[in-house]
């Protein structure tokens, strides 16, 4: 039985009117708040861990300096800082925030598909966000296990947190893969099911394959975590034996015997790897619609970038033991899981040289959200290059749980997405609030941001080198500890907390521009993809007016030669396009530029 | 076997891998089906990775446990009277879920001819199904527990890892047949009351509820094969 596409049908998807302020800003199903519920929710705890953050580096920078940082507060702080930061900022705001806000507008649809499913997604967010930090004010405070939350220690006395916090970090875990699952469910089928007419996949900015790629992973690898939560639930509440060897405890024998760490990690890894890439393919994707908008030119290699980020979805599920070098291993499976993540380094890199040829010969124009999304190819070329030290075996064994890994993840899974973040939170602000914020400022906190970066993580590759452990509260009286390292933490310090001061210029930005900024119009960047030609600024519930917009063209027609805009939007009829007046001779074909000149589709698009 | 596939309409569509091809280069929609059964499909997929976490799982931890797994012809044994027979309440069990697959299958294509009635009462003899397997299910864990003395941190036959795995796994299963009955009663009784005709004038709510039944007894076939065969 044919079933006849939502675009084609009489009756167009239901939507539920809100009526009251209720069902219109907080209990809403309108895909538009949701994303701005989340990605509110998602930066307040991010601003904890940030918070937290500085608190580790003043003890580090300065130690004994300050008695109210004790050693198990530090790592409590550890835990959470790596956890939030990961999963509970990065995850939701990619996802639940860009995710939600974005798939509808860019593929030009009125909303998700289960609105009321995702409105339930971000509430059940909420509540895993509330139980997390809950965990700081129960007994024994938050967990202190590291972010890996590696068993037997996990849940060992000794370790803090093991008596309440950890069960309720397992817990705020399985609520996130719920509302995860949840809006998960939602992004994959929109993308597929929902689409207006003329927009195939190929045409589709790369955003939203970077998004579908990521929820993909998220909905393959969440179940892995949340296997392993509810294994470790078990053994520190039932007593079970999942991941609990035989063990002797302050003299004593543990009721534990016969289960196995190693599993915990593997299940861990199958997870924490793809995780990456949840945080990674988004940020790559926005980063791709960000340069090619600003430097006025196609995103070079469109199909080639969408191979490379489902070439990368697909690897990303068989490295995950690279984390796992030193747990001990077959050196057969350590030759394996090298030559993959070296592999993952193919496609990766090739995404690289694309942005790279994106910026060639543009007509660059340096807004902020350019300037962060160059500072992304910056920090995510160093950061992947340090990356490719650490898959190789012999390399890992003698660098892992120094600094020089706390340097590499950083630059690759916390600054880059981190730039990409505000250059998209900047990129979209003038459409979500229909104000433009204040360059000057921006610039201001991009500069600051970036510098500080390196000035932050470059030292701790050296430190690294010189072999300061990770995970370490204080360094004390170490022979092998030049006096340097200890310059360099507290230069290392300070960067942090400047840094850290800085990105209140941007909440600051954003949050008086709201009032003060100037009307920003409805497409000022002048760019392409639909969620600029919306009739509202910002768009109404139901995004669309009476009729859903049609899609003659791919998402990346930038100066179009013979064309009187540098621009054409991809609801933009053939025989509506502007000509240069001096072209008209010329008789430019403006249905017929693709990537690489390559224009086999009925509009002139590349076909996969 | 790429051979044309002529449609209710009478549109002729591509098959085979031109058509896997025509899908995914297409506008709008890339599978011809209703949202809810693409949902559906995804959420099944992502379910299997938690089954399948589960079940390597509880291989590896009984590879690694250190005490003898009780085997289980003997620990699923049951006897009426005479000799154990082994496995029999699990053959009973196993035999209960498939044939409410075939009810389900049954109450799909009730639903699409529009045959409201007999589509609930399939629907319903498929929910009957599944309490017998979870009550039956109950029983085999009271047996443990009760005679045996297993408990999900122990076991009196040797290793503790076998209770641990086996009623978290069991269980985590059991869970799903559960929702499953209380998801087809739902959808059942608005069958019945028509609601569909009413709300999308198709019955294909049905078949995606099958697709979550069939789902969940597939899963059984590994458990099965994983717990009581191995
Ligand atoms: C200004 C920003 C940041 C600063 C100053 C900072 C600082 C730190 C410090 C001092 C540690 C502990 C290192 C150790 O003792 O081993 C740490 C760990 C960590 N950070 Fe950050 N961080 C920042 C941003 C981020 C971001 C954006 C992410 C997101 C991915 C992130 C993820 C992590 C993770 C996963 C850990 C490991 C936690 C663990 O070992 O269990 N950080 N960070
Ligand atoms: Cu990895």
């Amino acid at each position: 039985m044919a079933y006849v596409a939502i675009a084609d049908r009489d009756h167009e998807q239901e939507l539920h009117d809100p009526t009251t302020f209720i069902t219109k800003y907080i209990w809403s199903q309108d895909h538009k708040v949701i994303a701005i519920q989340y990605s509110i929710t998602a930066m307040f705890v991010g601003l904890v861990a940030l918070g937290l953050s500085a608190m580790m580096r003043l003890q580090l920078g300065f130690p004994d300096s300050f008695s109210f940082i004790t050693p198990t507060d530090y790592y409590q702080f550890i835990t959470m800082h790596g956890m939030i930061m990961v999963i509970f900022l990065l995850t939701a705001l990619f996802l639940g925030g860009f995710g939600n806000y974005l798939i509808p507008l860019m593929i030009g649809s009125r909303d998700m598909v289960f609105p009321y499913m995702n409105m339930m997604s971000y509430w059940v967010y909420l509540v895993s966000v509330i139980v997390l930090l809950a965990s700081f004010f129960v007994p024994g405070g938050a967990t202190g296990a590291g972010w890996t939350l590696y068993p037997p220690q996990a849940i060992l006395p000794g370790t803090p947190g093991s008596e309440l916090g950890i069960l309720l970090m397992l817990v705020a875990l399985a609520l996130f893969i719920v509302a995860f699952t949840m809006g998960g469910l939602n992004y994959v089928t929109t993308i597929l099911q929902a689409r207006t007419r003329g927009m195939t996949l190929m045409r589709m900015p790369l955003s939203l394959w970077g998004i579908f790629m990521a929820t993909i992973l998220g909905l393959l690898a969440f179940p892995a975590l949340f296997v392993s939560a509810v294994m470790m639930t078990l053994d520190k509440v039932a007593g079970t034996s999942f991941f609990m060897p035989a063990i002797l405890s302050m003299g004593e024998t543990m009721d534990h015997e016969g289960g196995s760490p190693i599993l915990f990690q593997h299940l861990f890894w199958f997870f924490g790897h793809p995780e990456v890439y949840i945080v990674a393919l988004p940020a790559f994707g926005l980063v791709s619609d960000l340069l090619s908008t600003h430097a006025r030119k196609a995103i070079f290699g469109y199909r080639m970038m969408v191979w490379a980020i489902l070439a990368i979805g697909g690897l990303s599920f068989i490295v995950w033991a690279h984390h796992m070098y030193v747990s001990g291993m077959n050196p057969y499976f350590g030759f394996f899981f090298a030559t993959t993540t070296l592999i993952i380094a193919v496609p990766t890199a090739i995404k690289v040289y694309n942005w790279v040829l994106t910026l060639w010969q543009g007509n660059i124009r340096m807004t902020v959200p350019m300037l962060f999304a160059i500072g992304f190819i910056f920090t995510f070329t160093h950061g992947g290059l340090t990356g490719i030290f650490l898959g190789n075996v012999v390399v890992d064994l003698p660098l892992s749980d120094t600094y020089f890994v706390v340097a590499h993840f950083h630059m690759v899974m916390g600054v880059s997405p981190i730039l990409v973040v505000f250059g998209s939170i900047y990129h979209w602000y003038p459409k979500i609030t229909g104000k433009m914020f204040n360059q000057t400022l921006g610039k201001l906190h991009f500069w600051i941001t970036f510098l500080g970066t390196y000035a932050i993580y470059l030292p701790m590759h050296y430190l690294g080198f010189l072999g300061v452990p990770r995970r370490y509260y204080a360094m004390g009286d170490t022979e092998f500890m030049p006096e340097s390292a200890f310059t360099l933490n507290q230069g290392i310090t300070i960067s942090a907390l400047i840094v850290g001061a800085a990105q209140f210029i941007f909440l600051y930005n954003i949050i008086v521009s709201l009032k003060k900024g100037k009307d920003a119009g409805s497409n000022p960047w002048e760019a392409t993809t639909l969620e600029w030609q919306t009739p509202d600024t910002p768009p109404k519930h139901g995004n669309w007016g009476p009729e859903l917009p049609v899609v003659h063209r791919w998402a990346y027609d930038y100066s179009v030669p013979g064309c009187r805009d540098d621009f054409i939007p991809q609801n933009m009829a053939p025989d509506d396009v502007p000509m240069a007046a001096d072209s008209v001779s010329q008789s430019p074909d403006v249905g017929t530029h693709g990537s690489e000149g390559e224009t086999d589709g009925p509009d002139g698009e590349p076909v996969a | 076997m790429s051979e044309a596939v002529l449609t209710d309409s009478g549109d002729v569509l591509p098959g085979g891998g031109d058509g896997v091809v025509a899908d995914f280069s297409a506008d709008k929609q890339t599978f011809q089906v209703p949202w809810g059964k693409a949902m559906m499909w995804f959420f099944l997929l992502s379910d299997t990775f938690i089954f399948g976490c589960f079940l390597t799982s509880y291989m590896t931890v009984r590879m690694s446990a250190r005490d003898a797994w009780p085997v289980p012809s003997e620990v699923f044994a049951l006897s009426f009277g005479g000799d154990p027979i082994p496995l029999i309440l699990i053959a009973i069990m196993t035999f209960i879920l498939i044939s409410s697959s075939g009810t389900m299958a049954l109450a799909v294509n009730m639903g699409y001819r529009g045959e409201r009635k007999k589509a609930f009462w399939l629907m319903m003899a498929t929910a009957a199904f599944g309490v017998m397997f979870v009550s039956m299910q109950a029983f085999e864990w009271t047996k443990l527990i009760v005679d045996e003395g297993v408990r999900l941190w122990s076991n009196p036959m040797g290793a503790a890892q076998f209770g641990a795995t086996f009623f978290m796994i069991t269980g985590f299963h059991g869970l799903h047949v559960s929702v499953g009955v209380i998801y087809l009663i739902v959808t059942g009784l608005r069958v019945r009351s028509g609601y569909y005709d009413r709300t999308r004038g198709n019955y294909e709510m049905v078949e995606i509820t099958g697709l979550y039944w069939h789902f969940v007894d597939l899963v059984w076939v590994f458990i099965f094969a994983f717990f009581y065969l191995w």
